[in-house]
């Protein structure tokens, strides 16, 4: 097995006297996909903050590429190879996919006073990344992100953060608000940007988006490591109802049916 | 014809081409289509123009600034006082009337980013400010609000030339309009200007130093502004502290007719170009018509409000897939 990418050891975090994270311990490996489960509050945001560089962990180790780290924030983190992706993408509708793409990394041509950003290049960089990664529909790199679905967009963040370096990658929630066929198009890249050896930790609530594709899975509830299996070690019922705490899915699933 | 319907700027200069008409064949015989009727106009909207083109980029941004009228105010009393009461040369005076239009615009700038406030209200009370700190400190120093201009030859060429009825306005506001088109639509700046008003959170992410375009950029509106006072007080031989009271809202009055959306991150200076002629067309259009120029106000609040209706729209349609 390879060393791992980056590594939590007993990560606790605690903001005052509410305990978010209580000694979590997992690792991201290359060319791998780990699915970080768990329902809302279990802390899933706080340990992204913590292995994006927002916050430091309030006691246990922060590893990278072997080594202890404490990020001095996101653009640290950003600049080592983490790149995260949040849920609303963080593209700018308004702007051409070219534009989007190489935000605050323009390429340039020309000298001052005609230094310009070198259009054509970024466009063409731009579609080919979002071609590599099965988008086909996007020919026209002057064509705004707005005009984009959200799978789409996913997956010109993905493929920008691939592009620019990214060893690893952080995804949060990037298929809970996409329609089937579109989160199936976002699981497709995923497995891309695996084969091309990026560490992805997977943050969802769908426990089928994460059999799926993962290689690894972590369920957190109230903070705390649940559980922590590989591929194949676990149904999808059993890793439903780890994710409700514990409490038989069917069960709660039989109640709802006496509502009705 | 679909890509055009998308271009910020198609609204306005529909809007142009109606007016204009409307006014050229109304007036047929009144002289507004010949040279001095076009000089005319054109004068009137370069001046605005040389102030609108910043504070498109500067809305572009996601931000308003207010203080642009006492700033023209303000630049031209430095220069009146400057020169009449303490007798220095004029060059000097409007290198430091210029500078304060600068350091106006940083104070702004840096108000905004540091409070995060909307810098619709921090720059409407420093527009209060300037023009009562500009009309105080002139009665205090010279016991007057305004004051005339010892003007030299060459500032009078540069500021105030004239071919016929035509300034050297047209040409600075030309000027200013092809070094913004420029900066905008082809600079790695420019980028981050639509960035930071398209998606503050998304643009701070990519490692877009917000902070940093937006001040610079309210340093170019109070720049600019400066510019403009120093121009007015040259060409009519005088400063006032009240100079430029008028654009304070003559000049988002006239992005905003030109496409640029309140919200920032979309727009184009092409457009706040035709904006501003639009209002030099239907501003000095009335004169031609023998009507009351009191409807100039009417013509104007229809147009804003049917171009935000209008600006709504080009969005939408933006955003549809082709």
């Amino acid at each position: 097995m390879s060393s791992p990418l980056m590594e939590l050891i007993n990560v606790s975090k605690s903001f005052g006297s509410t305990h978010a994270l209580k000694n979590v311990s997992m690792a991201v490996q290359p060319g791998k996909i780990l699915c970080l489960l768990g329902d809302n509050g279990a802390g899933k945001s706080t340990l992204i903050k913590i292995l994006s560089g927002y916050h430091g962990p309030t006691s246990g180790t922060l590893r990278f590429e072997g080594a202890d780290t404490s990020f001095s924030g996101p653009r640290e983190a950003r600049q080592k190879g983490v790149a995260t992706v949040h849920q609303d993408v963080g593209s700018i509708p308004l702007m051409s996919v070219g534009r989007n793409f190489f935000l605050g990394a323009e390429p340039t041509t020309g000298n001052w006073p005609f230094k310009r950003i070198d259009t054509s290049k970024a466009n063409e960089i731009a579609v080919e990344q979002m071609e590599r990664f099965g988008i086909t529909r996007v020919k026209d790199g002057n064509q705004l992100v707005g005009t984009m679905s959200g799978g789409e967009r996913q997956v010109l963040a993905i493929g920008r953060a691939m592009y620019f370096g990214a060893k690893m990658l952080i995804l949060d929630e990037p298929t809970s608000a996409l329609g089937v066929k579109e989160a199936a198009f976002v699981l497709k890249m995923m497995r891309i940007a695996r084969e091309n050896g990026a560490g992805i930790v997977f943050i969802t609530h769908n426990a089928r988006h994460a059999m799926a594709v993962g290689d690894s899975f972590c369920v957190l509830i109230q903070g705390e490591v649940a559980a922590q299996f590989d591929r194949g070690e676990k149904t999808r019922e059993e890793v439903l109802n780890l994710m409700a705490g514990g409490e038989d899915m069917a069960a709660l699933e039989e109640d709802l049916e006496q509502v009705d | 014809m679909r890509s055009f319907l998308h271009r910020p700027e198609t609204g306005a200069a529909a809007a142009f081409l109606l007016t204009y008409l409307f006014f050229a064949i109304f007036t047929a015989d009144a002289g507004f289509v010949s040279v001095n009727g076009t000089a005319g106009w054109l004068n009137l909207a370069s001046e605005l123009g040389i102030i609108a083109i910043p504070i498109g980029l500067l809305m572009i941004s996601g931000e308003f600034d207010l203080s642009i009228g006492s700033t023209v105010g303000a630049a031209s009393m430095i220069v009146a006082i400057g020169t009449n009461q303490f007798g220095m040369p004029i060059w000097p005076m409007i290198f430091i009337a210029l500078i304060a239009g600068m350091i106006i615009g940083l104070c702004n700038g840096l108000a905004v980013v540091k409070t995060n406030l909307p810098s619709f209200i921090v720059t409407l009370a420093t527009n209060f400010i300037v023009i009562g700190a500009t009309m105080g400190f002139s009665r205090l120093i010279a016991n007057v609000t305004s004051g005339s201009i010892i003007v030299s030859d060459s500032s009078k060429f540069v500021f105030a030339a004239r071919w016929g009825q035509a300034n050297i306005s047209i040409a600075w506001w030309i000027l200013a309009a092809l070094l913004g088109f420029w900066v905008l639509s082809r600079t790695v700046f420019g980028n981050w200007i639509y960035a930071t008003g398209g998606n503050l959170q998304a643009a701070r992410g990519a490692g877009v130093p917000v902070e940093r375009v937006k001040i610079i950029l309210f340093i170019a509106t109070g720049f600019a502004a400066a510019f403009v006072g120093v121009l007015q007080g040259i060409q009519w031989n005088s400063g006032n502290s009240t100079y430029g009271m008028g654009y304070v809202f003559q000049a988002p009055i006239v992005v905003v007719i030109g496409g640029i959306l309140l919200t920032g991150g979309y727009g184009s200076v092409l457009g706040v170009v035709i904006g501003t002629a639009l209002f030099g067309v239907i501003s000095t259009g009335i004169f031609y018509t023998g009507w009351n120029t009191d409807w100039i106000q009417l013509f104007l609040g229809a147009l804003l409000g049917a171009a935000v209706l209008a600006n709504n729209y080009v969005r939408r349609l933006a955003l549809t897939s082709r």
